[in-house]
């Protein structure tokens, strides 16, 4: 009778911690890992890369006129953030944590901080709308999230324009950003989907990774603007049409074809290959040959 | 008819056209809390700016005739005090036609003190072309103002109002709520499409670029180019300064690409052939409606080619 009782008891436990839907704790300190892309998130993307991308020919040409020289000559690019879809590809280490309705013990949303431009981000998941289209849109842009299994799926509007690729790829506040989030143990795996009407014809899909590393401490990233090279206010450096003599350097420091490294949604796909004739790649890697960390990320492969 | 004018004449009859052509019955007039004292209107015609306190309201542009049943209920809802004063950024009817209707309905028995640039005056009570409506007298601004500003001090804040020489016309205005800290600026800044440059009224793509850098110099945001000074265009949702940035340097980039067609010999046909605006089209650009990606091309090239003269 005892041993029924108790049996009753942990039922009952049991049935009252049974989450509503099923919720996993993101929480902690994750660590990011750069298997994918490395060359792209750490040192930076290569001009005229292109490449994976299903721009349109407006971005394309955004991205050809692009003259690096904005950062250092225009103030107001200088603590610019990554917009949410590109900020957990950057310096990534990453923190969440959440927050629970005392009442109700409903989850009402997690956060999350970011090592890079220290940029923090609230999912809620208390399913309030979406702001109206005429409110202001920021860096991190709004986030609402639904869970989907033991999967969470964020959908993030109202971001600021931005880019997709740090070469001057750009990515517009029309943008709308899905996120997959899926824990599997100490490793945290993000897909992001970015859907551009202004400047995709297909939609962006890209993944990134995290391990848990309890014992990281995200240090303080700070940010102020100092213009270093004196120029006119108003000053806004590009390049004229025709006249970017840097786009075929990717090019050919990887011995692509050029047509190929100028993106597109028509390059991603297997069927484009025949189109490259009889191209064969280059028998032995010559740049950017081992990047996985911070530390062995270099242009020139180690001999 | 020379193309500009026409445009210009459609422009300067803008709110009689619209307002005649367009149903505002099903229109909403919605509030959008700013900043401080200031909220934002979206309704029909161009964005409503409101600052409301202990000392009354303060209205800048002020859509339709028609909207200002709407407008006045929306002002309501925030404040019992009259409307005080109106300010208009530049003379366009999508932005002064309520002007007179909102005075009758919210001035509390007196009449507001209406502030635009002495050229919003002027154009506002000169004789109209041939076919187009003359500017009811009490919509005109009874508070106008010379020089480079004019500043006064309502609901515990300084309000100045800057003076944009040849910007979207030569009437333009900018109205910074300086404790709240949000700018009004009128059609120099419309984040959703291309800045409309009235030749026929003073504009210039110089004067749009020079008033957005001046829209710059006085923002500030606050961490990381973010927050800080909100800025209400004339058109288009709230915005800030990095916001504006990306349009000044659209506006820039374009010049500069029509500056060194013009300088190479180009003619309008061919700098229109040559796409300057591909890399904005999809952003910015239109094929219909009374400003399209063709008109302001136009416009930017005939400005130029008439200053390089």
């Amino acid at each position: 009778m005892v041993i029924a009782s108790r049996s009753a008891v942990l039922f009952l436990f049991a049935l009252l911690t049974i989450p509503a839907s099923a919720q996993v704790d993101f929480s902690g300190e994750w660590a990011p890992l750069y298997h994918e892309d490395g060359p792209e998130r750490l040192p930076g993307p290569e001009l005229g890369d292109y490449t994976e991308l299903p721009i349109n020919d407006a971005a394309r040409m955004r991205a050809d006129s692009y003259d690096a020289d904005r950062i250092s000559v225009v103030p107001e690019y200088q603590c610019r953030p990554h917009g949410a879809d590109y900020s957990m590809r950057g310096l990534g280490n990453l923190r969440i944590w959440r927050e629970y309705d005392q009442a109700t013990q409903k989850l009402i949303a997690f956060y999350t901080h970011l090592l890079a431009w220290d940029s923090e981000r609230t999912i809620y998941m208390d399913g309030r709308p979406h702001p109206p289209a005429y409110a202001d849109h920021t860096w991190q842009g709004f986030s609402t999230g639904v869970w989907e299994g033991n999967m969470l799926t964020i959908t993030t509007t109202h971001l600021k324009t931005n880019y997709i690729r740090r070469n001057g790829v750009p990515r517009s506040d029309k943008a709308t950003l899905t996120e997959h989030w899926y824990r599997h143990g100490d490793y945290l795996t993000v897909v992001t989907v970015i859907d551009d009407p202004v400047f995709l014809t297909e939609p962006l899909v890209r993944s990134d990774n995290w391990f848990l590393d309890p014992g990281q401490a995200i240090g303080v990233f700070g940010c102020e603007y100092a213009p270093e090279v004196p120029r006119p206010v108003g000053t806004v450096p590009h390049h004229l049409p025709g006249t970017n003599q840097f786009l075929t350097e990717f090019a050919n420091w990887y011995g692509l074809p050029y047509e190929a490294t100028r993106g597109g949604a028509e390059t991603l796909y297997p069927e484009y290959k025949a189109k490259l004739g009889n191209y064969k790649p280059p028998a032995k890697c010559e740049r950017y040959c081992t990047c996985t960390t911070l530390f062995n990320c270099n242009v020139s492969p180690s001999r | 008819m020379n193309k500009l004018l026409a445009i210009s004449i459609c422009l300067g009859t803008a709110g009689v056209l619209l307002a005649q052509n367009q149903n505002f019955d099903n229109v909403e007039e919605r509030i959008l809390p700013v900043q401080g004292n200031v909220y934002m209107l979206v309704g029909a015609g161009g964005n409503t700016t409101l600052q409301v306190g202990r000392d009354g309201v303060l209205v800048v542009d002020t859509q339709y005739a028609q909207m200002a049943p709407k407008i006045m209920a929306a002002i309501r809802t925030l404040s019992d005090m009259p409307i005080k004063y109106i300010i208009n950024t530049h003379v366009h009817g999508d932005h002064t036609g309520g002007n007179g209707a909102l005075a009758k309905l919210g001035g509390g028995g007196a009449m507001p003190r209406i502030i635009a640039n002495d050229h919003v005056l002027n154009r506002m009570t000169a004789k109209p072309a041939p076919g187009q409506a003359a500017v009811p007298d009490t919509d005109w601004p009874n508070d106008e103002y010379f020089g480079p500003s004019k500043d006064f001090f309502f609901n515990n804040e300084a309000v100045i109002v800057y003076h944009m020489p040849a910007a979207h016309t030569d009437g333009d205005s900018i109205v910074f709520f300086r404790r709240s800290d949000v700018i009004s600026t009128g059609d120099i800044f419309t984040p959703e499409r291309y800045p409309l440059i009235d030749l026929q009224r003073g504009g210039t793509v110089q004067g749009i670029i020079d008033a957005l850098n001046r829209i710059i110099e006085i923002t500030v945001p606050a961490k990381y180019q973010e927050g800080g000074t909100y800025v209400i265009p004339g058109h288009g949702r709230l915005c800030e300064e990095a916001d504006v940035v990306e349009y000044r340097d659209m506006v820039t980039i374009i010049r500069d690409r029509i500056a060194d067609l013009i300088g190479k010999g180009r003619t309008l046909e061919q700098v229109k052939a040559a796409k300057p605006t591909l890399d904005y089209e999809t952003q910015y650009g239109a094929t219909t409606g009374f400003w399209t990606t063709d008109m302001f091309i136009e416009a930017v090239y005939k400005n130029l080619s008439e200053k390089k003269r």
